[in-house]
C-alpha cells in the first residue's frame, strides 16, 4: 500500500485533562478518499487538528510522506491544506487577494496562471475582485476550498464540509470533491451525515469517545456488516414458529404477525420462502430490506458506549 | 526562511491599513493638530522657554512619542488577535512558517504603520511650529528601534487578550499614562525631587528623552543610560515572545 500519511498511536489529553484521542493508528493511501465518521465530541476534529498542526499532541506520531509534522513541520505542512468547519474568513479581503496570501503563507511566488484555473474550478473567477463579505454562504465555503488548495497540496481535510448546507451545495461540494480526487489528491473528510460517507468515501473510518473502532473499505463494509434482512407479513399471526423452520435463522416479531430472516451461510431467500410454504404459513407481504452504512454505524456507536459503560462499572 | 510567508503577512497586514485610511493615518494627524493648538498655541504662549526651546517647539518629540507608541501598541496587537477573534488564525498555525516569521510579518508590519504615522506627524507639526533636528540620523533610527520594540509589546498583548476589553486595557491604562508621565508635555527636571525618582521607573521617560536629545541635543537622562533601557525593554518582549513560541500560549492547545 503507497501510505501518503500516517498516524501512530497519537493521543491528545487537553490541560483539563479531557482526553480527546486515545492512542489512535492510521495509515492512509495515496489518492483515496476517508471518510472520518462519528458523533458530535468523538475526536474527528481533534485528530484533524493535530495533523494539521493546530492542537499539540500529547502521545504518538504523524508523519505526511515520510516527514514527521513536529520535526519536519514546514514540509509535512506544505503537503497539506485544510479547510475549517467554520466559515472564517476576513470580511473585507477580495477573494483573489485572500487566495494569493493564503498561497504566499506557504512559501509560493504568485502564479497568476495557476490563481485562474483554481478560481475557475471553484467558480469563483467571476467573483475574484468582491470582498468576501458580499458573498453567499456557499461561495464562502468554495473561498475557503480555494484558499486550502491553493499552495497545490497533495492532501486536503475537509472538516464537515457540508455542515449545515443545503442539498444542491452539498452534492456540489461532492463533485468538487470528487474532481480533485481525479487530480490525485488524497482526501480526508470528517462528517456526520452517513449520506456522504456513502456517497464519496472510498473507505470509511469510524471514531467513537477518542478511538478509532474501524477502517474498511467502504464496499467491504457494507458486505461485511450491511447484511440483507427479508420480511415475510404472514396472513394470520401465529403463536410460536413452527419446528420445521427452526434449521433457518428466523425471528417471530410484531407479535407473531411477521417473519424476520437475516442474510447468512449458503442458504438462500428461495429456500426460506419455500419452508415457509411447506410448513403451512400463508405469506401476505414480502419486504427486503438491506442495512444501511448508518445502521451499522449506529449499532458500532451504541456497542462501543456499551462496551464503555461496562469497563466503566467494572 | 520562509521569506515569501513574512512578505505575505506584511502585505495583508498593510492592506488592512489601507483599507481604513481615514482611521489609521488621518485621524492621528488630526489629534496631534489638536495638541499643537491646545498646547503648543493657546497654553504655550504663556509659558517661558523650556531647556532654551519654545514650548510649542519643546513638545513636538513627546508628542510623537505619544502617537507612535500607541499606534505601535494597538496595531500590533490588533494585529494579531482579529485573526484570532475571526479564527482565521487557523491558516497563519497550519501553513509551513515559524513563530518567529510570523512575528517579523505582523510586527514588521505594525511597526511601518507607526513609523510613517510618526513621519506624518512630524511633518504636521511644521505647519504648526519651527521644528529642527540636530540629529537626523539618530531621530530616524530611535524612532524606528521604538516603532519595533512597541510593535512587540502589542503583539505580546494581542495574543494575551481573550477579548475586546483586554485588548484596549493595556493601551489604555498603561500605556496613555506612561507616555502622559513620561515627560511628553514637560522637561522631568520641572518636577518635585520625589517625582523625579518615581519617573525614573517609568521607562517611556528614556524614550522621550533619547528622542528629544535627537532633536535639541539636551536630555533629561543620560542618553546612553536610556538606549540601555530600550534594549532591556526589547530583550524582555523578545524573551516572552520567545516563551510563549515553546509553549503555544494562547495559539496551540
Amino acid at each position: 500500500m503507497d501510505t501518503i500519511l500516517s498516524v501512530e498511536g497519537l493521543g491528545k489529553t487537553y490541560a483539563s485533562g479531557h482526553t480527546a484521542l486515545e492512542s489512535v493508528s492510521l495509515d492512509i493511501k495515496r489518492g483515496e478518499i476517508l471518510a472520518l465518521l462519528g458523533p458530535n465530541g468523538a475526536g474527528k476534529t481533534t485528530l484533524i487538528s493535530v495533523i494539521c498542526g493546530l492542537v499539540t499532541p500529547t502521545a504518538g506520531r504523524v508523519t505526511v510522506d515520510g516527514a514527521d509534522i513536529v520535526q519536519d513541520y514546514r514540509r509535512a505542512r506544505s503537503l497539506i491544506g485544510l479547510v475549517p468547519q467554520e466559515v472564517v474568513l476576513e470580511p473585507f479581503e477580495k477573494v483573489a487577494n485572500d487566495v494569493a496570501f493564503s498561497r504566499g503563507l506557504y512559501g509560493k511566488r504568485t502564479d497568476p496562471a495557476f490563481m485562474e484555473k483554481l478560481l475557475r474550478t471553484l467558480s469563483l473567477w467571476d467573483k475574484r475582485d468582491a470582498p468576501i463579505l458580499t458573498l453567499s454562504g456557499g461561495m464562502k465555503r468554495r473561498v475557503l476550498i480555494a484558499k486550502a488548495l491553493a499552495h497545490e497540496p497533495r492532501i486536503l481535510f475537509l472538516d464537515e464540509p457540508t455542515a449545515g448546507v443545503d442539498v444542491e451545495l452539498r452534492k456540489e461540494m461532492w463533485e468538487t470533491v470528487a474532481e480533485l480526487k481525479r487530480q490525485g489528491v488524497t482526501i480526508i473528510l470528517t462528517t456526520h451525515y452517513i449520506e456522504e460517507a456513502e456517497a464519496i468515501a472510498d473507505r470509511i473510518g469510524i471514531i467513537s469517545g477518542g478511538e478509532l473502532l474501524l477502517v474498511e473499505e467502504k464496499a467491504a463494509l457494507m458486505a461485511r456488516m450491511g447484511r440483507r434482512q427479508l420480511t415475510l407479513t404472514l396472513a394470520e399471526p401465529v403463536a410460536r414458529l413452527p419446528a420445521s423452520l427452526a434449521p433457518y435463522d428466523l425471528a417471530l416479531e410484531d407479535e407473531g404477525r411477521s417473519l424476520v430472516w437475516s442474510e447468512g451461510g449458503d442458504v438462500m431467500a428461495g429456500d426460506v420462502l419455500a419452508a415457509v410454504a411447506k410448513a403451512g404459513l400463508s405469506v401476505r407481504d414480502v419486504a427486503t430490506h438491506q442495512r444501511s452504512l448508518e445502521e451499522i454505524f449506529v449499532a458500532l456507536v451504541a456497542e462501543d458506549g456499551q462496551a464503555r459503560k461496562n469497563r466503566e462499572a467494572a | 526562511m520562509n521569506t515569501y510567508a513574512i512578505w505575505a503577512i506584511y502585505r495583508h497586514e498593510m492592506a488592512r491599513a489601507f483599507r481604513t485610511t481615514l482611521q489609521s493615518l488621518i485621524a492621528p494627524v488630526i489629534t496631534t493638530s489638536l495638541y499643537f493648538v491646545v498646547f503648543g498655541g493657546a497654553i504655550g504662549s504663556r509659558i517661558a522657554e523650556v531647556e532654551g526651546v519654545s514650548y510649542a517647539s519643546f513638545i513636538v518629540p513627546g508628542l510623537i512619542m505619544l502617537t507612535v507608541l500607541t499606534q505601535s501598541v494597538t496595531n500590533a496587537a490588533f494585529g494579531i488577535f482579529f485573526p484570532k477573534f475571526i479564527g482565521s488564525i487557523y491558516e497563519y498555525l497550519t501553513a509551513p512558517i515559524s513563530f518567529y516569521e510570523l512575528v517579523i510579518g505582523f510586527v514588521g508590519a505594525a511597526a511601518t504603520k507607526s513609523f510613517l504615522i510618526g513621519l506624518i506627524i512630524l511633518a504636521t507639526a511644521t505647519l504648526f511650529v519651527d521644528v529642527s533636528v540636530a540629529h537626523p540620523a539618530a531621530m530616524v533610527l530611535l524612532l524606528l528601534v521604538t516603532c519595533i520594540v512597541f510593535a512587540l509589546f502589542g503583539f505580546i498583548i494581542g495574543i494575551w487578550s481573550k477579548n475586546f476589553e483586554q485588548l484596549q486595557l493595556v493601551p489604555l491604562l498603561i500605556i496613555t499614562p506612561l507616555v502622559f508621565l513620561g515627560g511628553s508635555f514637560y522637561s522631568v527636571s520641572m518636577l518635585p525631587d520625589t517625582w523625579q525618582t518615581v519617573t525614573l521607573f517609568n521607562p517611556v521617560v528614556y524614550l522621550v528623552s533619547a528622542f528629544r536629545w535627537s532633536f535639541f541635543g539636551a536630555a533629561d537622562v543620560n542618553l546612553a543610560f536610556s538606549l540601555a533601557m530600550i534594549g532591556l525593554f526589547a530583550a524582555v518582549c523578545l524573551a516572552i515572545i520567545g516563551w510563549m513560541f515553546r509553549t503555544g500560549y494562547r495559539l496551540r492547545a
